[in-house]
Formats: C-alpha cells, structure tokens, sequence
C-alpha cells in the first residue's frame, strides 16, 4: 500500500471456511463426515478428505497487478509493457522516443523499467539519455512479474513527484487525473522493457495500460502467427527497422495479415528509430489515446455484432 | 521456461491451504489447465514432479483437465471449439476467431491426508 496517499489497498487475503471432514454431534455423538470446507464425503477413503481450491494460479500475480493499475492510475502514470524477441531494436526505440518527447512534449515525465537475466546495459543507456532506469536483473527467469514491478515503481521518483503534485486519488486538481477512462493526455509515461522473450511475458499481468509487441523487419513477416499467444495479448503492434526494407525480402502486407489474423483488432505502427520514419505515429498513441468509445473506430468485434443486430431488427420487425 | 514459475506459484497456493486446514500431504493435486492458457501441461508436469520432494505435494498423483478453448467467429457467428489461437474457423474456414474460453489455469482441488 501507498503510505503517502493510500491508494492501493492490500490484497485481500480469502478466506475458506476452516475445519475437518468429521463434525461429531456433541448431544447425540452422531458423525458427520463431509461437514467440512468442500462438502463431500469419500466412503473408503477415511484418512484422506477432499478440499476445494478453485483458485487461479496466476491469482496472486494478478492482484498485485491490479494494485499497480490503481496505482499507476491514481498517480496520473500511462504504463507500457514492451514486449518482443531479443534484438527487436527495444532499446533503440526507446531512447529515441525519450529524446523525441524530451524536445516536443517536455512537461510529460517519463522513466523506464529494464527488465533482463544480467547486466544493466539497457538501463544504462536510457540513463544517459537524462531519464530515470531500473534495472530488474531476473536471474534465471524469463519474465517480469507484477511484484518485480511494484518494487521497481516504489524507487521511481515518477512515484514521489505525483504524491508532490497531490494527485494520490486520480482526481488532480487541474482535472488532469489519467483516471477518467484515458479522456486527457497522461502526465507521465512509465515504459516497462520486459525481457525479451515472445513466448511467457503473455501470461503475466504487470499492471500495464497496453501491452506493445515489437517485431523488426528482420525477423520473419510470420512471427505473429508462430507466437499467437503474445500478439494475441497485445493492442498495438510496432514493426521496427523499417529504413532496412530495401535490403530486405520481407511482405510487409503479409506480416500485418498474419498480425490480424491472431487478433483482429491489432493496431499496427511501422516505423524506424534511426531515420525518424512513422516515430510521429507512435508518439501521437503515446500520448493522445483517444477514448476508444468516444472517436476510435470500432472493433470488428463490435461492427460484427452490430450488423447481426440489426439484421435481427430487421427480421423481426419483418415477422410481425 | 515459465512453466516452473507457474509451478511454484502452484505449490505456494497447496502450502498455504495447508495451514488454512491442517493436512500434512497431498494424496492427489487436480489443476486445469485449459488449452488456450499457453501452458505447456508436459512442462508443468516435469516443474510439479522436480519441486515435489520434501513438500506437502511429495507423492501427489497430479490430475489435469484440458478443456478445450471455445471462440466466436466474426464471420459465420458461430461459437466453435478450438484447441489453438491463429487458426482459421473449423465452421466456415474465415479468418477472425476471438477467443472466449479455455484459457484458465487453476488449481481447482485437492485430496489430502
């Protein structure tokens, strides 16, 4: 929990009804067995009862993950999950977005959290760019966690200029709060640089706004469709390297297919961090996501189901 | 692979059951684990077995449901069944399934001594 402002409230510790499988009966001595936590009695098995868990196994990740979305959201934060394969050009990307917004939009603060098995290279190179890194060192693993970033995010100082601007409650005083459903500009961006890897970062929550999946022109157009589970999971995804295309035999129409395939509703950004080709693009998301019911176009989830109803309407009204 | 974090994390909600309501070992541990959850069972299978000893899950007979993963296609508006993402619809053949179900990874009981 936030000691300063409060506003992220612990996680609930559930609570499942204690007790054994045998009930005795005080008045008659009858036995009850089955009176327990999961109602069921086994005959034959009366050393060995049965215990209902339905829990999640990612539950715990997930709640300290949505503890980092209130936070982050309460404190006026715009979080990114930068997800990709080694050498996709993540690094590159972002301090060539640091620098682009650090001259056009300087009001917006920003910092990073690196996240890779050794070294802190990457976050060396985004502190000399003048913006604030951690380094998560994972050791052996191959994925952040929503704890790793918790901590990661309490040594921020993105964390203590918000408590300074009395924004604890994504309700400023200037209206400004990034908690009205993404109406306004974030105040700052926090970008998580998760360990490359397109394969397990899917499954774990870190309490981001997006996850961004990063595929350079280098890699194969058919990375999408061999790794569903991440392109799936992600809203946009931002094709590097583009200055590289004319040494290259890669479809760029076929990698955008393959993409949408996965997950029909995949915004696509091309671009290149070395030439500046498309980084308008990006920086315009960055910054501006606009409120998706307001002015983005519709999902084709949402358009489909939206012609089916009128087509039902339509039937009906012919019916009667 | 992620499989053992998912593993520990596994073994972590079994002990803490276990001071909930005393039991001393798992006799049988049943997880699902759909076929859309990106879990290979395999893996988790071998991560189980390796952290096992000298736990409370030492022994445990390890059954594990895969439900299939259900989707709703956006051309034919069928709900069909599926065991993969990026698939083409088994109904029509079109591109552009959204996943609905067949994704959760749970430990759903345990039978304990």
């Amino acid at each position: 929990m936030c000691v300063v402002c409060g506003c992220s409230s612990p996680a609930q510790n559930v609570k499942e009804p204690g007790g054994t499988g045998l009930v005795v009966d005080a008045q008659t001595g009858d036995l009850h067995f089955g009176a327990g936590a999961a109602h069921v009695a086994v005959p034959g098995l009366s050393e060995s009862r049965a215990i209902r868990i339905e829990q999640d196994v990612l539950g715990a990740n997930n709640r300290v993950a949505q503890q980092n979305r209130a936070h982050f959201r309460s404190h006026g934060v715009r979080a990114l999950n930068l997800v990709s394969s080694p050498g996709s050009g993540k690094t590159t990307l972002l301090c060539a977005t640091i620098r682009a917004l650090q001259q056009g939009h300087p009001g917006v603060e920003l910092a990073v959290i690196e996240g890779d098995q050794q070294t802190s290279n990457d976050a060396d190179r985004i502190r000399a760019t003048g913006t604030p890194a951690i380094q998560i060192n994972t050791g052996k693993g191959c994925h952040l966690d929503a704890p790793m970033v918790a901590q990661a995010f309490a040594r921020l100082a993105l964390h203590s200029h918000a408590h300074a601007h009395g924004n604890g409650h994504g309700h400023g005083d200037d209206g400004r709060g990034y908690g009205h459903g993404r109406h306004q500009a974030p105040q700052s961006l926090l970008f998580i640089e998760n360990v490359g890897n397109l394969v397990c970062p899917a499954l774990w929550d870190l309490g981001e706004d997006a996850k961004v999946v990063i595929l350079s022109v280098t890699e194969g157009e058919d990375k999408p469709v061999k790794y569903p589970d991440m392109f799936a999971a992600a809203e946009v995804m931002v094709l590097t390297k583009i200055d590289l295309l004319p040494h290259l035999e890669f479809d760029v129409q076929r990698c955008m297919d393959y993409a949408r395939r996965v997950n029909p509703d995949i915004r696509i950004l091309q671009l290149s961090a070395i030439s500046g080709e498309g980084m308008q693009n990006w920086m315009d998301w960055l910054l501006l996501h606009p409120d998706r019911a307001a002015s983005a176009p519709q999902s084709r989830v949402q358009a489909r189901i939206a012609q089916l109803e009128a087509e039902l309407q339509h039937l009906k009204a012919r019916q009667d | 692979m992620h499989e053992l974090s998912l593993a520990e994390a596994i073994l972590k909600l079994v002990e803490d059951a276990s001071l909930r309501e005393p039991f001393t070992r798992v006799l049988q541990l049943h997880l699902e684990v759909g076929k859309l959850a990106a879990v290979e069972v395999q893996a988790l299978r071998f991560a189980l077995e390796s952290l096992a000893p000298d736990t409370v899950l030492a022994g445990a007979e390890l059954v594990i449901d895969e439900p299939a993963g259900s989707a709703w296609c956006l051309h034919c508006s069928q709900t069909v069944e599926i065991v993969a993402r990026g698939e083409p619809c088994p109904s029509c053949g079109a591109w552009g399934l959204t996943p609905q179900g067949g994704d959760a990874l749970c430990v759903v009981d345990l039978q304990v001594a």
